[in-house]
């Protein structure tokens, strides 16, 4: 008759210490990430918070005093405003073309059988074996004057295309550099999907669009908002490719920033900018996710 | 309880940050170091150009003197400012005109030790009373240089007038097979197109700039790239027609060329950028008189040539002109007859080149 009582009354500190010595795991398991961010992310971006606050010496040095907002002030110019509106057009058509791209891709690769499945892959994944940087320069002799794709039109009958340093190469460069990114999240979300779901549908009298539209791609929606965050953030900010293929002949927000901190020296405005940019950028993707939660 | 202990994690993060955002630039007056010629007092820590200096000077250095050289690079004033300010410590920088100023009036230099650099007499006169620092009490010039126009000849034609129009004016660039690039510099842009509508490219009246940006506006058309990095590369390639950019980089690749011949370097007659590079021995160096040998190193005749015919800049070594090539020569004696001008800061008024830069390029 004992035996019950008292496992009623140890069970809740077993319980208890139970879930300390878990969560004392835990700590120490996330330890190093923990550290990590804290030092390589948290730390760098509450310095960037505390500068965007301070003030330009006429010399150009950052006075950590006289605090006060006017580098916030400055985001409402309208040489700002033109900026922006440029690289987030940049970046929604980027997107967008990645999209249309790699939606046919992502769902041929998950409908073929494992062997071509992994091949089809393997080949998505082997630009990252070389740098982005030399891959951005390889497209900048690819589109040159004297490059292949202007030899070709030639030898056709054409005139020579000049598409170096135009707003279409910066495109291709960014569409290039960035279709993976959305290839593998679309992938993934695809292949995981129950197709036995589609053949209902069609069961059902859905001819081949309509399940496309009420089955298939509410399911890979997961897919493609990440895919699209993963592509839309970082060509937001992009500055290798417009300063490679573009010739850095219009302003981005990335150059705009870079040039805040290394011509213009004025630390304060161009940490109010990125700071403006991460916030608009977190803004974005939590609406995005929230948009699309229920099916994450 | 979660939230108060994020709150606790963030009020750290924001401590950690304040006292690391403070650290750097309020160091103390610098106190001059005693050295005395060929004295070395440990490792050099070099922080210098890309591309500046003949690595078998270096090599030479540490044989002689028993040290190690370690060299790191920046490609910008800039960029070297922000290293030293985040605290990291070299014996020696190699920093423009303009920014020696900013550096002596924000008290980052040590002053240099002349008893420890003897060959300072062999220093050109030109270089020896330099407006940002005229009694040379915290640099001595290391190089020297201009920033033109590359042209190549064969798509620009023989007869042309050496000006900023060949970059400025539509109706000549219309003419130009793959058009013109300009650096992509606000200070040095600006300043060209300052320079072409006859104004000085340290003129600070706003109203002139909108005219520079304007007139850059006009041209864009023609502009392939603005680029400061590759533009030698474009023009021997045939990529542009002219190209705006660093004397040494321009005849280096021009001697480089597969036809030199077809490819020369002016400096337009409405008067162009002439600059000079400083060594100077930061604060925080923790081998001062190692600094102080080799800037005499640097200064000896020989070595001096031995840079100039590996860079193709300028020499401000007077003593080294019976070792150098004649093609710098006679290169740089054009330059000192040309109407040049030095970038001086213009304070807080700076700002308005970055801005205009990005405005004209909309």
């Amino acid at each position: 008759m004992t035996a019950p009582t008292d496992r009623q009354a140890v069970t809740p500190e077993l319980e208890a210490a139970a879930e300390r010595a878990a969560s004392r795991r835990g700590v120490l398991i996330a330890l190093p990430s923990w550290a990590y961010l804290s030092l390589f992310f948290a730390i760098p971006l509450v310095i960037v918070l505390v500068y965007s606050f301070a003030t330009r010496s006429s010399t150009g040095l950052t006075q950590l005093r006289d605090w006060n907002l006017d580098s916030y002030a400055r985001l409402w110019d309208p040489l700002v405003g033109e900026i922006a509106l440029r690289s987030l057009l940049l970046a929604i058509a980027t997107t967008a073309i990645c999209l249309a791209v790699s939606y046919p891709f992502a769902y041929y690769i998950a409908t073929r059988g494992p062997t071509a499945r992994n091949i089809l892959l393997v080949l998505v994944m082997i630009p990252f074996w070389s740098n982005f940087l030399v891959r951005t320069y390889a497209w900048r002799v690819l589109l040159g004057t004297d490059g292949p794709l202007s030899q070709l039109t030639q030898a056709l009958g054409g005139e020579p295309i000049r598409l170096l340093f135009t707003n279409t190469a910066v495109l291709i460069g960014l569409v290039y550099g960035y279709l993976p990114f959305m290839v593998l999240p679309l992938y993934a979300a695809l292949e995981r999907m129950d197709w036995r779901l589609v053949e209902a549908a069609r069961d059902l009298y859905a001819d081949g669009w309509t399940a496309f539209r009420k089955v298939t791609w509410p399911l890979s929606r997961p897919g493609v908002i990440a895919g699209s965050i993963l592509v839309f953030i970082p060509t937001l900010g992009a500055y290798v490719t417009p300063a490679i293929l573009g010739g850095a002949r219009t302003t981005l927000l990335g150059d705009y920033i870079v040039s805040q901190f290394l011509a213009a020296r004025n630390q304060p405005f161009g940490s109010a900018l990125s700071i403006a940019v991460m916030s608009v950028m977190l803004a974005a993707t939590i609406l995005y996710f929230r948009s699309g939660a229920r099916n994450l | 309880m979660r939230h108060s202990r994020l709150w606790r994690l963030a009020l750290l993060v924001l401590a950690i940050a304040l006292v690391a955002a403070s650290c750097g630039g309020d160091d103390d007056d610098a106190v001059a170091a005693d050295c005395s010629a060929d004295q070395v007092d440990g490792d050099l820590n070099f922080y210098n150009w890309s591309e500046y200096i003949d690595p078998e000077l270096i090599t030479a250095f540490e044989e002689e003197y028993g040290v190690d050289v370690v060299e790191s690079f920046y490609e910008s004033n800039e960029a070297m400012l922000s290293q030293l300010q985040s605290g990291v410590s070299y014996d020696l920088v190699v920093p423009s005109d303009y920014m020696i100023g900013i550096m002596i009036t924000e008290g980052l230099l040590l002053p240099l030790d002349k008893d420890a650099i003897p060959n300072l007499e062999n220093l050109a006169e030109d270089f020896q009373a330099p407006p940002y620092d005229p009694n040379l009490e915290y640099s001595v010039a290391y190089q020297y240089g201009t920033t033109g126009l590359g042209v190549n000849l064969d798509l620009v034609g023989d007869a042309f007038t050496p000006s900023w129009a060949l970059v400025f004016d539509p109706a000549l660039t219309a003419n130009f097979a793959g058009g013109v690039s300009l650096l992509n510099d606000p200070r040095e842009t600006m300043g060209a197109a300052l320079e072409y509508l006859g104004y000085s490219l340290n003129d600070t009246t706003l109203d002139h700039l909108q005219e520079a940006t304007d007139l850059i506006k006009a041209a864009k058309a023609n502009i392939a790239t603005f680029d400061s990095d590759q533009y030698d590369e474009s023009l021997v390639n045939g990529e542009v027609a002219v190209a705006h950019g660093y004397s040494g980089n321009m005849i280096v690749a021009i001697g480089e060329a597969d036809n030199p011949d077809q490819f020369t370097y002016i400096l337009p007659e409405e008067g162009a950028t002439l600059w000079i590079d400083n060594m100077a021995v930061p604060v925080g160096s923790q081998a001062p008189c190692t600094a102080f040998t080799f800037i005499n190193y640097l200064l000896d005749a020989e070595n001096g040539a031995t840079l100039t015919n590996w860079n193709y800049y300028g020499s401000p070594n007077a003593a080294s002109e019976p070792f150098l090539d004649q093609e710098v020569i006679d290169f740089y004696a054009e330059t000192a007859n040309a109407n040049t001008e030095v970038i001086t800061d213009t304070g807080s008024y700076e700002i308005n080149f970055t801005d205009k830069l990005a405005e004209a390029k909309s």
